[in-house]
């Protein structure tokens, strides 16, 4: 969860990921970051997101992060 | 042709749907009677010949309302609700209108600025009645260098420049650019742009001409790759002239191999360079599709050049940007592009010095006035005799698909309380903007600031603090050295 957290904030430094549940709906993602995101997470975790798991759902929060995570590897 | 509204007047197919976000449309009837409504109700307040300020979200009704302006003899200015709180502040400072349109949901940020001119709800002057002598008589006064649009784009001290265009290079650079990418009547646009940037003008003017559709792509989608497919499928979507990084989003993902869009068949790219990578996704999946590498300035309207990929790269190998369209010249002088012909913008609103360092006398031409517009990019011809891009001569970078300049954001950020300095590069490999800071400021402070005072995709996506800034022995911030401490943190 450290490193994902830690790839969050590289993002945007001034959010709390630990807490924050509305990265979509509340603006604070655009498309950018969801490839860097994406990119990311293959490099640090080893898990390729298929594109039918990059929906909003998924990226509502760091912990729905974590869990999708969890759930490839 | 003198007049961009003549693609209105004689659009093929009316009661066709023009613009639509996918739920509501307008029909080339309909944005014919808005536009005439709008326009009426400008004349009636004594506007014509002024820039008026369209202050609307990216909407089927944004476009009725720019050609409303038009039927007035107006030129439009889109300034989005999306744009940046100083940006928008900045455009009004500037151009100091005398008349802006607004909508509902923008009004209270109407109301929130300093502004004392006329203002218009576009929800009442839509229903004004109609005086068509009055707009016959602005139409019959009209010329072609009458002033069509005002673009603002960024400006290095952080106030923005208004690009401004009259109707015959727009006229010119549409027909230009609807011959090489082969529009047509059956053209289904998915655009991607805001209606705030000239990029627009691709979908918003061919879509007249031909009685073709334009779908406002909703921009929540480009998050999500398996949507915007949907969405594209949906609507048969067969067109998109989208940044780089819109593409990408479906290259990148995997989305585009799981599942290819299945009517596309025209695909333009440009403002940013093409990851070879990328395009190669791109083409495996869509093999019978075409695509077009597409470059240009806002100061030249639109785009100036073209390149149609048809052969494979070698890696490292650039995408070139090809040859000009009709009717544009390239000149290379000491290997910066310069652009001449009637694409040439009249320049910058409200700024002449800014416009003549730019808009300069061809100095191969030593008889009579011939203006070019020094890009401040450079080129170079390859073996095959097509112009390739070659980076850019001073501090102005391409990220996201919109032209930044790297001084406009270390003017904001030296806004900040206890800033000392601030210098940013930019990381084309990871296409990533780095600030350098000196000052008690935190990141957490500068990231808040930046956020508040900068368009989304002109914050930087990364802040490091030094005790201080590298310096050239001429004195000046050392970029290279900045870049290779970033570079080195990997």
């Amino acid at each position: 969860m450290d490193k994902l957290l830690s790839i969050l904030s590289g993002l945007h430094p001034d959010i709390d990921f630990n807490s924050h549940d509305d990265l979509i709906g509340g603006g604070v993602l655009d498309s950018f970051d969801i490839v860097t995101i994406v990119a990311d997470i293959d490099e640090a975790y080893g898990a390729a997101i298929p594109a039918e798991e990059i929906v909003p759902e998924n990226f509502h929060s760091a912990a729905a992060l974590f869990a999708l995570i969890e759930r490839l590897r | 042709m003198t007049n961009v509204l003549e693609y209105l007047d004689h659009t093929p197919f009316p009661e066709r749907v023009a613009y639509t976000n996918g739920e509501n449309g307008l029909t080339f009837a309909g944005v014919d009677r808005l536009s005439r409504a709008i326009g009426t109700s400008l004349l009636q307040a004594g506007h014509s010949r002024v820039p008026v300020v369209v202050l609307m979200g990216r909407s089927p009704d944004t476009a009725a309302a720019f050609f409303g302006a038009v039927r007035a003899g107006c030129a439009y200015v889109p300034v989005d609700p999306d744009m940046a709180r100083n940006r928008i502040e900045g455009i009004f400072e500037d151009l100091q209108p005398a008349a802006v349109i607004y909508e509902e949901k923008t009004r209270a940020l109407l109301e929130s600025l300093d502004y004392k001119g006329d203002a218009f709800d576009y929800g009442n002057i839509v229903n004004t009645k109609t005086d068509d002598t009055a707009l016959e008589r602005v139409r019959r006064e009209a010329i072609d260098t009458d002033l069509l649009y005002i673009v603002y784009t960024s400006g290095s001290t952080g106030q923005p420049k208004g690009v401004a265009a009259c109707h015959r290079s727009v006229i010119d650079y549409i027909e230009s650019l609807s011959g090489v990418l082969g529009f047509s009547e059956k053209t289904i646009f998915g655009s991607q742009t805001p209606l705030y940037v000239d990029a627009c003008l691709k979908e918003l003017y061919p879509t007249l001409k031909f009685g073709a559709a334009t779908y406002l792509i909703p921009k929540e989608l480009f998050m999500f790759p398996v949507k915007l497919i949907d969405y594209l499928n949906e609507h048969k979507i067969n067109t998109v002239c989208w940044v780089v990084s819109a593409l990408t989003i479906l290259s990148g993902t995997g989305a585009l191999e799981a599942r290819p869009p299945k009517h596309l068949t025209t695909v333009a790219f440009g403002s940013e360079v093409f990851p070879q990578t990328q395009l190669s996704l791109w083409r495996k999946a869509l093999p019978g599709a075409r695509f077009f590498n597409l470059y240009g300035p806002t100061e030249c309207t639109g785009m100036s050049c073209w390149y149609e990929v048809t052969r494979d790269f070698q890696p490292g190998e650039p995408i070139p940007i090809g040859q000009p369209f009709r009717n544009t010249r390239i000149l290379l002088l000491d290997g910066e592009i310069c652009v001449a012909g009637t694409s040439l913008t009249l320049g910058y609103y409200n700024d002449f010095t800014k416009t003549d360092a730019s808009f300069v006398q061809n100095p191969l031409n030593t008889s009579y006035h011939e203006l070019i517009y020094r890009t401040g990019d450079m080129g170079a011809y390859n073996e095959y005799g097509e112009l390739v891009f070659a980076g850019r001569r001073d501090h102005q970078i391409k990220h996201m698909g919109h032209r930044i300049e790297l001084g406009e954001i270390e003017a904001a950020v030296n806004a900040l309380a206890g800033m000392a300095q601030a210098a940013c590069v930019y990381d084309a490999d990871k296409r990533k903007i780095v600030l350098f800071t000196v000052g008690t400021p935190s990141v957490t402070e500068i990231m808040a600031h930046c956020k508040e005072r900068l368009p989304r995709f002109m914050v930087p996506n990364a802040v490091i603090p030094l005790a201080q800034l590298p310096l050239t022995p001429n004195g000046k911030t050392d970029r290279t050295a900045l870049l290779a401490t970033w570079r080195e943190r990997g």
